[in-house]
């Protein structure tokens, strides 16, 4: 299959004064292939911020190649389609909403690529559809609480009609009812055929995604399915992660009833296996 | 808890932008109350009033009406003492790139104390013992520049400025947003000790239940600009109903005890801890299987 984005032996450093730089990323290759759920962990200062803003020529290696759709992210002619192509959604939903009404504020990058008037209303309409924010299109987005102005934002990266959305820790600033909205709307987009990316610190977050890759020291350490990424407690502890809560519980009970699986990562997984072993038991 | 009043807030009320069509009422009503050496949470969606609230704890914000007093100082009085209120309560932003401003580490943490005038080597002692409680290596990260430090680090910075200035109040808005699990462990254990140890009273904002469960010894609800509900994490997390309808989240481990209540297991959802939460399922599943000896025995 054809990548969507290809890392070649991307390398990156900050000079952090007249001296020293140092080095943030260090010789990543990796490629996000058509309708991935990927989920990037690693902990403040692994570099997965730095990171996710390669994926769409934000930052620009200093040795090594991005490439999307086949066209390298250093060839400013191609920044705007490889914009389009892969949209971003940031930690802070405030400093991303721009107009003073939520579909205005949709509109915005459509208006900037000079999308005809029709199409946009189509594309707007869509787009609020997607993350159900349809009967707030006329208020004015600072009412909104943070879970719908994210959404809103998510909106406004969605009209672009990109093939890939990066989430840079799009949830660490909302509550529970705010970042389960958000990641039922990362789910239906991936479900319609969008790639996503997320970078995020939440565990039960990643859980979600099909392939989790782990960074530290500005290089991936772990990379596949949340499943198996999750089997290594001991590793992730070392990097400063952790297991989500589920799995923590599960291994616990574990412990003592040896049946009870401990390989959970999801809420509803740990229920079932509750249900489960429950039946087992008056069974016999 | 010293049982002494160090925040007493009756009937606040703001609005901002008054009197344009932009107007706007943050707060309507609001009460909060803390003892010196308490720690108390302050939760609520967006647009409740929790960060206009916090606000009028230093001063930032004087009280349009109703009542602020800040450690016997009464802060609707013409005439208040900001310099030393703001020593007195330290306010650590959502976004910490808003408070940080000096091109090195070392030097944006030292700024607050060197305000204060404090003699070179008590500066450095300070900026050194903040930046141990915050998780920051003083050799290693001094000399660093600000800009390019990761959104968690930054956090450690600016909150790191703040202790160095030795308040007797720390206010936080969203203490841990945007820390790896293990930084975020840290910092609250650090600033559990420090409430616990130093008698630092602490108020924090947060929309993390983990959090809340973990460190407030009392919580607020805010909801429309006031408070609307009061008590210890416990009382608050097993109130279902209340739960409910102020739309509050829970720890994702109550999250799953409440799961397994409505599906009619006898589960107490006090548990907060992974091991509290794991220990009441194991009874569970021990107890049926006592349980289905019983009805085999009958």
């Amino acid at each position: 299959m054809e990548s969507i984005i290809r890392l070649e032996n991307v390398s990156f450093s900050y000079k952090i004064n007249e001296k020293t730089k140092v080095s943030v990323l260090k010789n990543i290759s990796f490629s996000i292939f058509p309708g991935e759920y990927v989920a990037i962990i690693g902990h403040n200062g692994s570099g997965k911020s730095t990171l996710s803003k390669h994926l769409n020529g934000i930052l620009t290696p200093d040795s090594g190649d991005v490439w999307v759709h086949g066209h390298n992210t250093k060839d400013v002619n191609k920044k705007r389609s490889i914009r389009q192509a892969v949209g971003t959604v940031f930690q802070h939903p405030d400093n991303q909403i721009v107009a003073t009404i939520v579909e205005e504020d949709v509109a915005f990058g459509l208006e900037n690529i000079g999308v005809p008037r029709e199409e946009m209303k189509k594309r707007v309409d869509e787009a609020l559809n997607v993350v159900k924010m349809s009967q707030f299109r006329h208020r004015p987005p600072h009412h909104l609480s943070g879970g719908q102005k994210q959404r809103v934002a998510i909106a406004g990266v969605l009209a672009m009609k990109p093939d890939c959305i990066v989430f840079d820790e799009a949830t660490s600033m909302l509550d529970s009812f705010g970042r389960k909205e958000v990641l039922q709307v990362m789910r239906k987009m991936n479900n319609m055929g969008m790639t996503i990316i997320t970078v995020t610190h939440h565990m039960s977050e990643a859980a979600e995604a099909d392939r989790i890759i782990v960074i530290e020291g500005g290089q991936i350490v772990m990379d596949g399915p949340p499943r198996e990424i999750f089997k290594h407690k001991l590793e992730l502890e070392n990097l400063q992660l952790e297991v989500p809560s589920v799995s923590q519980m599960a291994e616990v009970i574990h412990r003592k009833f040896t049946t009870f699986s401990k390989d959970i990562i999801q809420e509803s997984e740990f229920i079932e296996e509750v249900e489960k072993f429950h039946k087992a038991e008056v069974g016999t | 808890m010293t049982g002494r009043p160090i925040i007493e807030i009756e009937n606040l009320s703001h609005t901002y932008m008054k009197g344009t069509p932009m107007e706007h009422v943050a707060l309507k009503g609001a009460n909060l109350y803390a003892e010196e050496g308490e720690c108390i949470a302050i939760i609520g969606h967006t647009g409740s009033g929790k960060s206009t609230l916090i606000q009028h704890f230093n001063g930032l914000m004087r009280p349009e009406s109703g009542k602020v007093i800040i450690d016997g100082e009464d802060l609707s009085k013409k005439k208040v003492d900001l310099k030393t209120l703001r020593q007195k309560v330290g306010l650590v932003f959502q976004n910490p790139e808003d408070q940080i401003f000096e091109k090195l580490i070392g030097d944006d943490i030292a700024y607050g104390p060197f305000k204060l005038g404090l003699p070179l080597k008590e500066v450095r002692e300070r900026v050194k013992w903040a930046m141990d409680v915050v998780g920051l290596d003083f050799e290693e990260m001094k000399d660093r520049q600000t800009f390019a430090l990761s959104g968690g680090q930054k956090r450690k910075v600016a909150l790191a400025g703040i202790l160095a200035l030795k308040p007797k109040i720390l206010v936080l808005d969203e203490p841990t947003a945007g820390l790896d699990p293990k930084s975020r462990k840290e910092l609250l254990d650090k600033i559990k000790r420090l409430n616990k140890e130093e008698k630092l009273t602490v108020v924090f904002v947060s929309h993390n239940m983990e959090e809340v469960a973990m460190l407030a010894d009392r919580v607020y609800v805010m909801a429309g600009g006031t408070d609307v509900l009061t008590g210890s994490p416990k009382e608050i997390f097993t109130d279902k109903e209340k739960l409910q309808h102020h739309q509050i989240g829970t720890p994702e481990t109550v999250q799953v005890l409440y799961k397994l209540t409505d599906l009619g297991y006898q589960v107490n959802t006090e548990a907060f801890s992974v091991t509290e939460a794991a220990e009441e399922i194991m009874k569970v599943l021990a107890g049926k299987k006592e349980g289905s000896e019983h009805v085999q025995r009958i």
